[in-house]
């Protein structure tokens, strides 16, 4: 498996906003991670990421610990952050090539991957131009890419179609579907037609906990339901129990 | 390596954004012009054009702080900053990476207040050499001071700060006037800051007086030494996300 999380925790200020995660993802697995707001879906991730010490609990990623070895997991994954986030006084192209760079990329190969990047996600008309003069999408878009550069083996999306127009979602959405299989995707979103139509395996979160897991089948086997967001709306109705 | 490409990104940051870099110049030369021909009409005792000018090259570096401050503050509040933290960087590849870039601003800054002084009768000699060197030491102090302020404050904080580490620097300084004439406690907190002794440093390399530049500058290159660290400790903080 390639990540292998174990009784992973959080809490800021002694509120438990990631309680005992455990949890394993498989090779080039599609992961759907949901909750509701605060459910702890961005936490995790950022701890996964490595910008977030675990309260307690560690997890593995590739074999590398997060707590022990984060400088070698941080090598393996990269991630699109909920916000945007580029360097706006730099260009579309600027803005890729850096990223390339600090993942440690040749010149050569920092070239080609950005014209391939720009290529993918259609930004050639504004790859010249400062990024903080595109429009919201549009910088959203790149901030997506930014995290494909560095050609990850695990990569985060945390709410990545947030913004985007229907066609640069379907377009995202055909990006994801090529690399899936290949690198080990974890998404969060909140639009469950995303989750039906991308993704191997679903993990529902409420308040820090792991409430459901398992494929779309799984889930509507257990719940007799067939539409995930009717599944989702009864997973997170129930009571929270012991 | 991976520090270079950062410092390039930083570099381009900040001169892409011109306004704040001619702030740095273009206010203490009009400064230095200012007080230049005051002196004389003003019943104070104020500095002749020898010592006003590199008084006012250290003020200019004040600048410095505010564009390393603001940089590192807004790649925090942007949270570029934690995109690149996920990155497989070292916390002293960040720090190098944004003290890099500012340092040929420091140069630039240097040469312009230099040549503006001369063009007002500052004397040229060989040891502007010493000054410029002695100068680009203390530039650090301020670089160091800016990444201190960006790594514990926001953007808008950081420039809320500045309007009182500006007014600390212009007259905890020295530079218009000699704290001594105070007094006091005022001459006493000026004393114990670093900013009177960067001043003196750099008018004593100036004018050839290494007897006289020693000291002070031991004083700036301490306050370097401790302000990085503070810098690197809050950073490395930050980096865990123990926020
Ligand atoms: N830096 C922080 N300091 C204090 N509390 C935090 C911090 N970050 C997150 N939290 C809390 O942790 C909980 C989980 O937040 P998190 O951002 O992980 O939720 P999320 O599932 O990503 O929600 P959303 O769908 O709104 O993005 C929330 O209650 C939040 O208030
Ligand atoms: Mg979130």
């Amino acid at each position: 498996m390639v990540i292998e999380i174990k009784e992973l925790t959080k809490k800021f200020n002694g509120e438990l906003a990631v309680d005992r995660l455990s949890l394993t993802i498989e090779q080039g697995e599609f992961f759907a991670l949901l909750g509701e707001n605060g459910a702890g879906k961005t936490t995790t991730i950022k701890m996964l990421s490595c910008l977030l010490a675990p309260t307690s609990g560690d997890a593995l990623m590739l074999g590398d610990s997060i707590v022990e070895n984060p400088l070698a997991v941080k090598k393996k994954m990269n991630l699109s952050p909920q916000e945007t986030a580029i360097a706006r006084n730099l260009s579309v192209k600027e803005n890729l090539e850096f990223i390339a760079k600090i993942y440690g990329s040749s010149k050569q190969e920092t070239k080609q991957k950005t014209e391939e990047l720009i290529r993918k996600f259609g930004l050639e008309d504004y790859a010249g131009k400062k990024a903080k003069n595109l429009s919201g999408g549009w910088q959203r878009r790149l901030s997506i890419a930014m995290a494909m550069i560095s050609e990850p083996e695990i990569i985060f999306l945390d709410e990545p179609t947030v913004g985007l127009d229907v066609r640069a979602r379907i377009d995202l959405w055909k990006i994801l579907l090529q690399l899936k299989g290949d690198i080990t995707i974890i998404l969060t979103t909140h639009y469950l037609e995303e989750v039906e139509a991308l993704a191997d395996r679903i993990g529902i979160m409420q308040a820090g906990r792991l409430r459901a897991l398992g494929t779309l089948e799984d889930l509507q086997e257990r719940t007799g339901l067939e539409k995930l967001q009717d599944i989702f709306i009864q997973l997170t109705e129930e009571e929270e129990g012991p | 390596m991976k520090a270079l490409a950062f410092a390039g990104r930083n570099r381009k940051e900040i001169l892409r954004d011109p306004l704040t870099l001619l702030l740095g110049v273009v206010m203490p030369v009009a400064m230095l012009w200012l007080f230049s021909s005051l002196e004389g009409i003003m019943p104070l005792d104020l500095f002749t054009i020898e010592k006003l000018t590199p008084g006012m090259i250290v003020f200019s570096f004040s600048f410095i702080t505010l564009f390393s401050g603001m940089l590192l503050g807004r790649d925090k509040t942007t949270s570029f900053l934690m995109r690149i933290f996920a990155s497989p960087m070292k916390a002293s590849e960040y720090l190098i990476g944004y003290a890099i870039p500012l340092l040929p601003v420091a140069l630039f800054q240097v040469l312009v207040c230099y040549g503006a002084g001369v063009l007002l009768g500052f004397p040229v000699d060989i040891h502007a050499l010493t000054g410029f060197g002695v100068l680009l030491i203390i530039s650090l102090l301020y670089i160091g001071s800016g990444l201190a302020l960006g790594t514990y404050f926001t953007d808008r904080q950081v420039g809320g700060i500045f309007a009182i580490f500006v007014n600390i620097t212009t007259w905890l300084s020295g530079i218009w006037f000699s704290p001594s004439m105070i007094g006091g406690a005022f001459e006493q907190a000026a004393n114990l800051l670093p900013f009177v002794h960067a001043v003196d440093a750099a008018r004593a390399a100036f004018t050839g007086g290494f007897t006289q530049l020693l000291e002070p500058l031991l004083w700036v290159i301490g306050y370097t030494i401790v302000i990085f660290g503070l810098a690197i400790v809050g950073f490395r903080k930050k980096m865990k996300g123990s926020k």
